[in-house]
């Protein structure tokens, strides 16, 4: 194997790894940049080459994760795009749910649909349930149609009819009057983008594929060029929000996938290190600038769903974004990270988020003209961030100024001094993510208990001695390169896709034939995705969301392998009471159960990592940097706290808690009944003393 | 207190806080009532040991707040404090001792510091849900007693000491339709309670509290403080108004008094009309619960609900008014009406808090509830149940338009097309913004929509119509335009009663014209720029 690159753009940094044949990573960080994202990744990507003294024809393949899809939906920065719909159904992605996704507030703002009802545009046709064809596809109006859409000069077309996940005959025939008139223009259709019941997600998905696909389409065109030219003779491949990888002309087809990749990359990232450490149940946490992301991790496998929301816009609160219906890397993404601004709000309690300091002015304590108390503030008033290690270069973390912010943001309206401030913003912070990370394991239907953390982004590693305590939880790993973990994370990665679809019947009524045609049909699809990527061994999972009749919400239901045959309907409803058991606690007798969506993943084998052997006890670190008083949450009073390199601990080095252990990219605290062993791999194992 | 103490408890309250919001969660998830899971139809609460709500879940549904807060002190008093044990479940679907009709149940769990001592309560939890049948007429308004309504469950123990009552189980069992999904819903209900249970213990063991006392009084204290702060936005007097919606035969004339004191804010609706002979009358705890609601959103919105925010807020109204309906008074819609109150009383205090309060909006849900119903009597299939949310237009506010086909008050949300279809013998032709339907203002009121329906082949609907505001439109405030009234006709043109039970014939479609919202100022003063966006996208012609 040669060498491997894998390039992660966030909103601030742009991340790059080479991986090398025996096992080393080499990362860097370089900004982001945002008019063409592609010119820091090449500059960034060159600048490791020299430094390592290799060449780019040596390296073996290039993974590329990006916020590009993201931030073009965000920012509205996408093409000139028509919806087409069925006569009847204008204004789905308007009218949305219908709800306030607030129920205390008479001014809040819904989202406004990505394309205005001006661009929305439909035509006579309507199948039903079934497929069948109610009302005939009018064929002199769509032509009319096409007409006008190219006199409009739009660059993209989402095409977004009623049950056309059932039968997609009618979304093909307007595609391909489109594009004879219109060769140039881009197209999508909803029953390609994605096949699945309820037409205000898969409509709105559909507009969001044609939205960004011009420009992402340029965008990768333009990089995997930009490369060849630069020698570079290996393939790009992109990660997928699923968290698998893509070719280059799959993804240009359906960028929408690539939306959230970054946060997957970490998911990922995590699952590789919980497979070398053989942890079966596990929560991976990755606090970052603006938010906190929270996945769970069972048997090596993140958790996956079929639909998330994109751009919340009010305090992350479900059902302020945009939903799009795409196989995801399930996670819970809360407003908290460094970034995140402090106040206090009217019952005099202290709020967090949603809104960051970002990278300008950033933080207080930067000293670039940030004027708001944020979370890195109050742990620099901690002690637990000092400028002497603080990793950014050309930041000089002040914490005469963390202090200033802590009074004026927190200190001042409870009257609190600023250590107290900063214990309260601390507490808040943690207390948020401990709730949603709870919350998120019920939605799941899981119990923590017996759940291992990691942790890693730059945050991560600084609160999760303390969110460990506040979820219960006995045993936390903080990796090597938590930094820049997501980039790790593409490097580890499966050639994956899952294709979705709805059908529904019923264990009373079970249409054999249809549920193994379907199965059948999605296989096909998922294959020809990975088999653009890879010729590797290959497998494949089968999956249905089933609910009891009368219910609104299904469970995942994992299929074997052999075809349905007459036993079928006895096998899913038991299989599917088990599941229900499982999630809350008693099977409902005596009724029907019904299958939905149906999906298959497919995804190349990835060799085992190595085991890790876990050094549990060891020697006591002998070089530190200082010692100096710190709060300690557990004993609820400051303490003398030891401050030491991680890269001074060598394998068996065992720190005891409270600890300040810093490296370039992050910074990890003990508390005072904590213990850090150094494993082998350099994973810091954390547990409580004498458990 | 110290600064590190108070700290520590608003971590502990609002660790609280989402103890009951996974217990609602919960609930959301098993639920077998679409109002349940669609529409937030539901409530969860913890309680101290005299029945006091210290937290509740942020639901769909405001016309739990008062009512739910309320339903555990008839719970201690009917099952009586002797009686209550660790392992007790209880039940009831009183309307007056629960949520205001039949149909919503409420379980209520007693929690006990140690499972083995009978002396260690220290509180409650609670929750409501709507279920999907209580026997009787079935859901709708044409009982003219509550008796016809189905079955009511006085207060009684589903459970003592973990053993099931299966007397009870049997009882209701034979009482209900679908009662697979009744029972199984009444079980979610206490399996909720449950995880609220063990997690409330597993915090006070990680906080190392004895009980909930001092917690609780921690929450009261600094509500009391922050709620008595905000309703001094509103200067002590008399406030009034009055609205008429269409009601069931007659208009109903809705009227309110409001006195603010230091001590509270009190609602009388005397000269409220009197009560219908149909099931659209109130229980006054429901109408209290939309009042506090109204009052809670325009002058205090970041309030967590309990005991304390809710305690300054008391109603009154005389007997035989709508909104005071007493046993055996009929009572299943009672929302119908209900959920007019909180225009009303916004209403009321719209002159003193002119940037905060909206003009009306569309009020009632217009739900679309039929039973498809085979055409031929040789037809073997069986009738279908037909239930679909859909909200007309909400008030413009003071500073920006009204939110188009969005419910207000309530919280509902509607379902898909393409899954609703997939369940029932229902063709969905048309659900579209309704043009021209927002009431004109300086800021325009939400759109309504419209919706076209009509059974597959060989299947007709009845049809049990409850539509407001077809004769008495959203009223636009401070020179804004009335919004557009509501329409509802069979497609051939023939008229459909708004309020009532009719049919629709095989091979006709319902048209259903969604109320809009009331605009806000004088239209004169819009800003161009938005006059030319609605008449771009086609919003205005």
């Amino acid at each position: 194997m040669g060498l491997r690159i894998g390039a992660d753009v966030g909103g601030t940094f742009t991340d790059i790894v080479i991986a090398f044949v025996d096992g080393g990573y080499s990362s860097t960080k370089v900004l982001t940049t945002h008019g063409a994202p592609e010119i820091g990744i090449l500059d960034g990507i060159s600048r490791m080459v020299d430094q390592e003294g290799v060449s780019l024809t040596d390296v073996e393949q290039i993974i590329h994760g990006t916020t590009l899809a993201t931030n073009a939906l965000i920012e509205r920065r996408g093409a000139k795009t028509a919806l087409v719909t069925t006569e009847g159904f204008r204004d789905v992605i308007e009218t949305r749910t219908e709800s306030r996704f607030e129920q205390y507030d008479l001014n809040i703002v819904l989202p406004s649909p990505l394309i205005e009802r001006a661009d929305r545009h439909v035509v006579s046709e309507r199948l039903n349930a079934r497929g069948e064809v109610l009302v005939p596809f009018d064929e002199d109006g769509a032509r009319a149609l096409v007409e006008r859409i190219g006199e409009a000069g739009y660059e993209s077309v989402a095409v977004g009819f009623i049950h056309s996940y059932v039968n997609p005959i009618n979304e093909q025939r307007f595609r391909d009057l489109l594009l004879a008139d219109l060769p140039d223009i881009a197209c999508s259709i909803s029953s390609d983008v994605s096949p699945q019941m309820r037409e205000f997600e898969r409509f709105n998905t559909v507009c969001a594929n044609a939205y960004v696909q011009p420009l992402m389409a340029s965008y990768l065109v333009r990089l995997r060029d930009e490369l060849a030219t630069r020698g570079a003779t290996c393939p790009l491949h992109l990660i997928h929000s699923g968290g698998g990888l893509m070719s280059v002309d799959s993804a240009a087809a359906f960028p929408v996938r690539l939306v959230e990749s970054g946060p997957a990359g970490g998911a990922i990232f995590a699952a590789d290190l919980a497979k070398r450490y053989g942890r079966d149940r596990v929560l991976s946490y990755d606090m970052g600038g603006t938010t906190a992301k929270i996945a769970l991790i069972e048997n090596h496998t993140p958790a996956t769903a079929k639909t998330f929301e994109v751009d919340r816009t009010a305090r992350f609160k479900k059902g302020s974004g945009m939903p799009i219906s795409i196989p995801v890397i399930e996670m819970i993404e809360i407003g908290a990270g460094g970034g995140s601004i402090a106040s206090v709000d009217s019952l005099g309690q202290i709020r967090i988020g949603p809104h960051s300091a970002g990278s300008e002015p950033g933080p207080a304590s930067y000293g670039l003209g940030g004027d708001d108390a944020t979370v890195t503030d109050a742990n620099v008033q901690l002690g637990r961030l000092h400028s002497d290690t603080f990793g950014a270069e050309d930041i000089d973390l002040s914490p005469a100024l963390a202090a200033e912010a802590l009074e004026r943001s927190i200190g001042a309206p409870l009257g609190l001094s600023p250590a107290d401030a900063a214990r309260g913003v601390a507490e808040v912070v943690d207390e948020n993510m401990a709730n949603a990370a709870r919350v998120h394991a019920v939605e799941n239907g899981k119990d923590l208990s017996g759940y291992s953390m990691i942790a890693f982004g730059g945050g991560g590693p600084l609160h999760a001695s303390r969110l460990l305590d506040k979820l219960g939880l006995d045993e936390l790993i903080v990796p090597p390169d938590a930094g820049v973990g997501s980039a790790v994370g593409f490097l580890r990665a499966p050639f994956a896709y899952e294709a979705v679809r709805s059908f529904y019947t019923t264990t009373t009524d079970f249409d054999v034939d249809s549920a193994n045609r379907i199965l059948a049909e999605l296989t096909d699809e998922a294959m020809t995705f990975v088999r653009q990527g890879t010729d590797a061994e290959v497998v494949v999972e089968r999956q249905v969301a089933m609910r009891y009749k009368g219910q609104g919400w299904e469970i995942p239901v994992r299929l074997s392998e052999a075809p349905f045959d007459e036993m079928a309907a006895e096998l899913l409803a038991a299989g599917f009471t088990k599941a229900y058991e499982e999630f809350f606690g008693r099977a409902i007798e005596h009724l029907a159960i019904e299958a939905v969506s149906w999906s298959v993943r497919v995804a190349s084998v990835v060799e085992a990592p190595p085991p890790v052997e876990l050094v549990t006890t060891g020697e006591p670190a002998v070089t530190t940097i200082d010692s100096q008083p710190m709060f300690d949450p557990v004993t609820r009073e400051d303490v003398e706290t030891v401050r030491l390199e991680r890269a001074a601990m060598p394998v068996g080095t065992q720190v005891d808690g409270p600890a300040v252990i810093v490296e370039p990219q992050t910074t990890t605290i003990l508390a005072s009944h904590h213990r850090a062993v150094m494993q082998t791999d350099g994973s810091l194992l954390i547990r409580r003393m004498n458990t | 207190m110290s600064a590190a103490q108070e700290l520590h408890n608003q971590v502990m309250w609002n660790r609280l806080i989402s103890v009951v919001e996974e217990q609602a969660l919960t609930l959301v998830r098993t639920a077998f009532s679409t109002s349940v899971r669609e529409a937030g139809d539901l409530s969860a609460g913890v309680f101290d040991r005299e029945g006091r709500m210290v937290a509740q879940a942020v639901t769909g549904t405001p016309g739990h707040v008062n009512t739910m807060a309320a339903a555990v002190g008839h719970f201690i008093d009917d099952i009586g404090p002797e009686r209550i044990y660790p392992g007790d479940v209880y039940v009831t679907n009183d309307p007056w001792k629960g949520t205001g009709h039949l149909h919503d149940i409420t379980v209520t769990t007693p929690v006990f510091r140690n499972p083995d001592d009978d002396s260690s309560l220290i509180g409650f939890f609670s929750s409501t849900a709507h279920v999907v049948d209580v026997g009787g007429r079935g859901y709708g308004p044409e009982a003219r007693e509550v008796y016809e309504e189905g079955i009511r469950i006085p207060i009684l123990k589903w459970a003592e000491r973990g053993e099931l009552n299966d007397d009870l189980v049997t009882m209701v069992r034979w009482n209900v339709r679908e009662a697979d999904q009744v029972i199984g819903d009444i079980h979610g209900l206490a399996a909720c309670n449950e995880t609220g249970r063990r997690r409330l213990l597993s915090m006070l063991d990680e906080f190392d509290l004895p009980n909930l006392d001092d917690l609780a009084g921690f929450v009261f204290d600094r509500t009391a403080t922050a709620t008595f702060a905000a309703l001094a936005a509103v200067p002590n007097g008399t406030y009034s108004n009055t609205m008429t919606v269409d009601g069931y035969g007659d208009p109903v004339h809705l009227a309110c008094e409001i006195t603010v004191t230091d001590g509270g804010m009190h609602a009388d609706f005397t000269g409220t009309s009197p009560l219908s002979r149909q099931g659209i009358n109130v229980p006054l705890g429901y109408a209290e619960a939309y009042f506090t609601y109204a009052m809670l959103v325009a002058l205090a919105p970041e309030l967590p609900n309990n005991y304390a925010s809710l305690a300054p807020f008391t109603v009154s109204a005389p007997p035989g008014v709508i909104l005071n309906a007493q046993h055996p008074d009929p009572v299943a819609v009672r929302h119908v009406i209900g959920h007019f109150v909180t225009d009303l009383t916004l209403g009321a205090i719209a002159g003193v808090l002119p940037d905060v309060v909206p003009a009306e909006g569309a009020g009632a849900l217009w739900n679309f509830q039929a039973s498809a119903r085979q055409a031929s009597a040789t037809d073997p299939r069986p009738p279908v149940e037909l239930l679909m949310f859909n909200s007309g237009g909400s008030g413009a506010r003071p500073a920006l338009d009204g939110l188009t086909a969005t419910a207000f008050p309530s919280g509902v949300r509607t379902m898909s097309a393409e899954a609703t279809e997939q369940v029932g013998p229902i063709i969905i032709w048309r659900k579209e913004i309704r043009e021209n339907s927002g009431g004109a203002g300086r800021q325009r009121g939400g759109m309504g929509q419209v919706l076209e329906v009509g059974p597959t082949d060989g299947y007709q609907f009845e049809f049990s119509a409850m539509f407001d505001r077809v004769a008495h439109p959203a009223r636009g405030r401070r020179g804004g335009k009335d919004g557009a009234p509501g329409k509802v006709y069979l497609d051939d043109g023939t008229p459909f009663p708004s309020k009532g039970v009719a049919t629709v014939p095989v091979g006709r479609r319902l048209v259903m014209e969604l109320p809009g919202g009331g605009g806000f100022g004088d239209p004169a003063e819009r800003d161009p720029a938005a006059v030319d966006n609605d008449r771009h996208q086609g919003y205005i012609s």
